[in-house]
């Protein structure tokens, strides 16, 4: 179980903290078993291009409305927050924001001079100059792998300026190389908010129930209504002050356990806001089990049964039509870990067979080390186990030549850049950005509608096909797609 | 020269991985952090060529390497991409993790390169520069270790009417591809052969071994691609010629072409004068039956249009496009903005260049890569009609607070797309004015 010391400056990266792992082949239930005895990671001979914490850390940090936020390294660290700028603004309407205000989004530019003397000096001067211009409510300060390695006291200057400018000014330890698992850097934002935004409980109020997510829509305030509670959100689109007291709330649910896992457990722990531990509301199964969970704890389980009733008359129709049309049809699924598990079961409701999946890490189980909330195993045991199961962080070299060979019928996926490959062979590919589109039963409903039409409409990916350039060699695409994973067959 | 920068529209060093994208088949090898090729890819976006993006092979640097040093694991992952990758050259680009822990990447290429690989290592951690000047230095190290490999099949200066061209770095200008095919036909219609070495008008890596060839260097840029022409100049004697902004429209076109020609005779090329007057006379012929016939739209639209400009882009844009929008369009450019990192040596030059733009105009003019602290100027300027602001995306919401029209014309900009369009040349002129009125127009509904 997860460890937590909030006056610790850094939390422990997944692999630590969590036994998390980024290489693996087999099947799903394979993978569900060995989580719960010892999993071990496998490394890779070959490895392309990741992603890392740093810019996961920036992604729930940037779309707080009042906050700024300083990327202390080279300007290289930052050059891919831009778009969260333009989510900020794109999205502001799903969650009322009328005039979004840009993003105040900074580097502290480190160059080879300070990679000898240290950044520090510079970091501070920094942080004067973006509260100057900014007046920002908080000031987020993450680290890089630069100002990592040359030691710079990140810590120690961001308390220091705290100080000096009363507001809070949070150190997050994000740097690169610390974990392949980029998710980590999750974890690192919402420790800094725990350690200096979150503020002990004055209440505890019945109202509001904390939601840990992205920036998708609200589907949430209908949702809650029965309970006689509003949506919280953390932490795109949330203010200093509505994150000070996320203490307060009734309850934490979460939109993909990988993003909240860490931050659902600091509430309850460390504030005494339970969290829901069931898996999330994706599929008939988990969907009736998530509401009568809320609804326990909520103390309202009629109301829940009510709601459960009153969705099921609306939408089962819906889904058995969608059924009938989609039986029978294959799907291979690519995506980060809790959702693409959700999306495993999301298939499985609609009657198509999932024939393999990637999925860009595993955690054995969450910080909140509940069982009940691992929702690979309530895939498995609700839809069946799933053969090909990587869990392979976002290495095209395998994605491609596992397609190449499966060719199912559609391809789902939830993280840029994977659809091409779909689209390159010949394969109807979706991506689908928004998290809260296929949750519930009516997400079961616009999942499948959103699959059909895809399916139908793959003139573009046919055409596509005839013309795909393929930089991957010959010998590559007839290996195993395993070839170059630690203890397969060597090539 | 190393200040915080707010809204950064450049990057670090490993950026100019992009460079090695641009040239057919070639694919850049990362020995960096897990997240440098997703920062630069994120950063350009709609940027994968044929293998960069999530195709292009990196090391991954872990605690591991950071303590024990990640040569093997490079060493490794170079064998693999042979195995796994069918490409021409392979270069491999250092991030700061391989910089700090000081890998030697040049001995490890060399091994490879002693087996007959064409592959490249050039060192760009973030901290080192910007990827304006990493771009250079990426196009040099090709140059030592791979097209000198070929210097006997290719000997310097061979061919009187063949020219390199160094002028828009990939991706860092959108307009990279277009611009590079406009100069080429261009320059091909003057009666030179050109290597553009860039983008889909580039033959791939037969090009670079033909560099030496040429029998000079055109250079188009304010500052940055300079050392390039002078490494050729001091490897192979190819002399270069300098043009110091973006040409854009008829004036800067012509004038650019024409120094080409100067120099180009200077240097015992031999050209039809005839054939190149007919070719200058058809372009600029075409050209201007396009502006009479617009004139009447730009002197005589009652309903609004910009009458001045602000523009944030890298010094050749800004004084290429203020002399464009000046005389060939006639809206005033009013306080501009470099924020390429300009370095301080080449300061007084840009402002020289923007000056002789008009002799009754001052142009105000400021080098200020913190393009927050440039839109900060630009929020407290006040100039009497319509304003008009060119730059990246980040000024789209400067340009909706000052109620300002706004035209994507430079990285990052989420809210374009750019494919083949160029900017420069007389047909790039005009699709500027396009794009300007496209705009314009598309407010009134």
């Amino acid at each position: 179980m997860s460890e937590i010391n909030l006056a610790n400056p850094e939390v422990a990266v997944r692999e630590i903290r969590l036994g998390s792992i980024t290489g693996f082949g087999g099947s799903a239930e394979e993978l569900m078993q060995q989580s719960r005895c010892g999993l071990k990671d496998k490394g890779r001979s070959f490895s392309q291009c990741l992603g890392c914490s740093t810019a996961q850390a920036a992604c729930m940090v940037t779309l707080i409305q009042d906050a700024a936020v300083i990327s202390h390294g080279p300007v290289g660290c930052s050059s891919c927050l831009h778009e969260f700028a333009f989510t900020y603004r794109v999205n502001s309407p799903l969650r009322g924001i009328g005039t979004p205000t840009p993003r105040r989004i900074f580097s502290t530019n480190l160059a080879e001079r300070d990679t000898i003397y240290g950044g520090a000096e510079k970091l501070a001067a920094a942080i004067r100059e973006v509260y100057a211009r900014t007046k920002a409510n908080a000031i987020f300060v993450l680290t890089t792998c630069a100002a990592g390695i040359i030691g710079d006291d990140t810590e120690s200057v961001c308390d220091e300026a705290e100080e000096e400018l009363s507001i809070p000014v949070i150190a997050i330890f994000c740097e690169g190389f610390r974990s392949k698992v980029w998710t980590s850097g999750f974890d690192a934002g919402y420790h800094g908010i725990a350690r200096k935004l979150i503020a002990p409980p004055r209440q505890r109020r019945t109202d509001i129930i904390n939601v840990i997510n992205f920036w998708g829509s609200d589907i949430f305030s209908e949702w809650f209504a029965p309970f006689g509670a509003k949506p919280n959100f953390i932490t795109p689109y949330s203010t200093v002050e509505s994150l000070k007291y996320a203490s307060e709330a009734a309850a934490t649910i979460q939109a993909c356990q990988t993003l909240g896992s860490y931050l659902g457990a600091v509430l309850e722990k460390e504030f005494g806001v339970p969290e829901i531990k069931a898996a999330p509301p994706y599929g008939v199964a988990q969907t009736d089990h998530w509401f009568r969970t809320l609804g326990k704890l909520m103390g309202k389980e009629d109301e829940a049964e009510a709601l459960i009733a009153e969705k099921k008359k609306e939408y089962l129709p819906g889904i058995a039509a969608l059924r009938e049309k989609l039986q029978g049809k294959t799907a291979y699924v690519t995506g980060g870990a809790a959702h693409g598990h959700a999306l495993l079961s999301i298939l499985g409701e609609l009657g198509l067979t999932a024939i393999g999946a990637s999925i860009f890490h595993h955690d054995p189980l969450y910080d909140n080390d509940a069982e009940d909330a691992d929702a690979l195993a309530a895939s498995v045991k609700n839809y069946g186990d799933v053969p090909n199961f990587n869990v392979c962080n976002k290495q095209e070299f395998e994605l491609v030549n596992t397609l190449s060979r499966l060719r199912p019928d559609v391809l789902l996926c939830r993280h840029g850049g994977m659809t091409l490959w779909g689209a390159k062979l010949g394969i109807p590919a979706q991506l689908i950005g928004d998290e809260h589109f296929g949750m519930g039963y009516e997400g079961i409903v616009r999942y499948g509608e959103r699959i059909l039409e895809t399916l139908e409409n793959d003139e573009f990916v046919k055409n596509l096909e005839k013309h795909a350039v393929n930089p991957y060699t010959k010998w590559w695409l007839s290996q195993d797609p395993l070839t170059f994973l630690e203890g397969h067959k060597s090539a | 020269m190393s200040g915080i920068i707010e809204q950064e529209r450049y990057t670090c060093a490993i950026g100019a991985l992009q460079t090695v994208v641009a040239i057919p088949r070639a694919v850049p090898i990362l020995h960096s952090g897990p997240g440098c090729g997703n920062m630069i890819q994120g950063f350009f976006e709609r940027s994968t060529g044929y293998a960069g993006g999530s195709t292009s092979p990196c090391t991954n640097f872990s605690e591991r390497e950071v303590v024990f040093g990640g040569e093997d694991r490079l060493r490794e992952n170079i064998r693999n991409t042979y195995r796994v990758l069918d490409t021409d050259l392979q270069v491999v680009l250092t991030g700061c993790t391989a910089g700090i822990v000081g890998d030697d990447v040049g001995a490890v290429c060399e091994e490879f390169r002693a087996e007959g690989k064409p592959l490249v290592a050039v060192e760009t951690p973030g901290f080192q520069c910007n990827n304006f000047e990493a771009h250079s230095l990426v196009v040099n190290a090709i140059i030592d270790q791979y097209v000198a490999l070929y210097e006997d099949e290719n000997p310097a200066r061979s061919e009187k009417n063949t020219v390199n061209l160094w002028a828009s770095i990939p991706y860092q200008d959108p307009f990279w591809k277009g611009n590079l095919r406009e100069y080429k036909r261009l320059i091909e219609g003057l009666g030179f052969r050109v290597h553009v070495l860039f983008g889909p008008d580039a033959a791939g890596v037969s090009e670079w071994q033909r560099i030496p060839r040429a029998n000079f260097n055109i250079l188009v840029s304010p500052w940055y691609g300079l050392p390039i022409a002078e490494h050729l100049k001091e490897k192979y004697g190819q002399p270069f010629t300098r043009f110091p902004s973006v040409p854009i429209g008829a004036n800067e076109t012509e004038r650019f072409l024409r120094q080409a020609l100067a120099f180009a005779g200077e240097h015992g090329a031999g050209f039809d004068t005839e054939q190149t007057e007919n070719f200058l006379a058809r372009e600029i012929g075409g050209y201007y039956e396009e502006i009479d016939n617009l004139a009447t739209f730009l002197l005589e639209f009652r309903y609004g249009l910009p009458n001045h400009a602000h523009i944030l882009h890298d010094a050749g844009y800004v004084v290429g496009l203020s002399k464009f929008l000046l005389h060939e369009v006639g809206i005033v450019p009013k306080e501009q903005f470099a924020v390429d990192g300009t370095p301080e040596a080449f300061q007084a030059e840009i402002r020289a260049d923007l000056a002789s733009a008009s002799d009754k105009k001052t142009i105000p003019l400021y080098f200020e890569p913190d393009a927050g602290k440039a839109q900060d100027v630009i929020r407290g300027l006040s100039h009497s009609g319509r304003g008009i602001i060119l730059g990246s995306g980040w000024d789209k919401e400067l340009a909706k607070e000052k109620d300002f029209d706004f035209l994507s014309v430079s990285v990052p900009s989420p809210y374009r797309l750019t494919l083949t369009t160029n900017y420069v040349g007389f047909s790039g002129g005009l699709r500027v004015i396009e794009d300007i009125y496209d705009t314009v127009l598309a407010t009134y509904r």
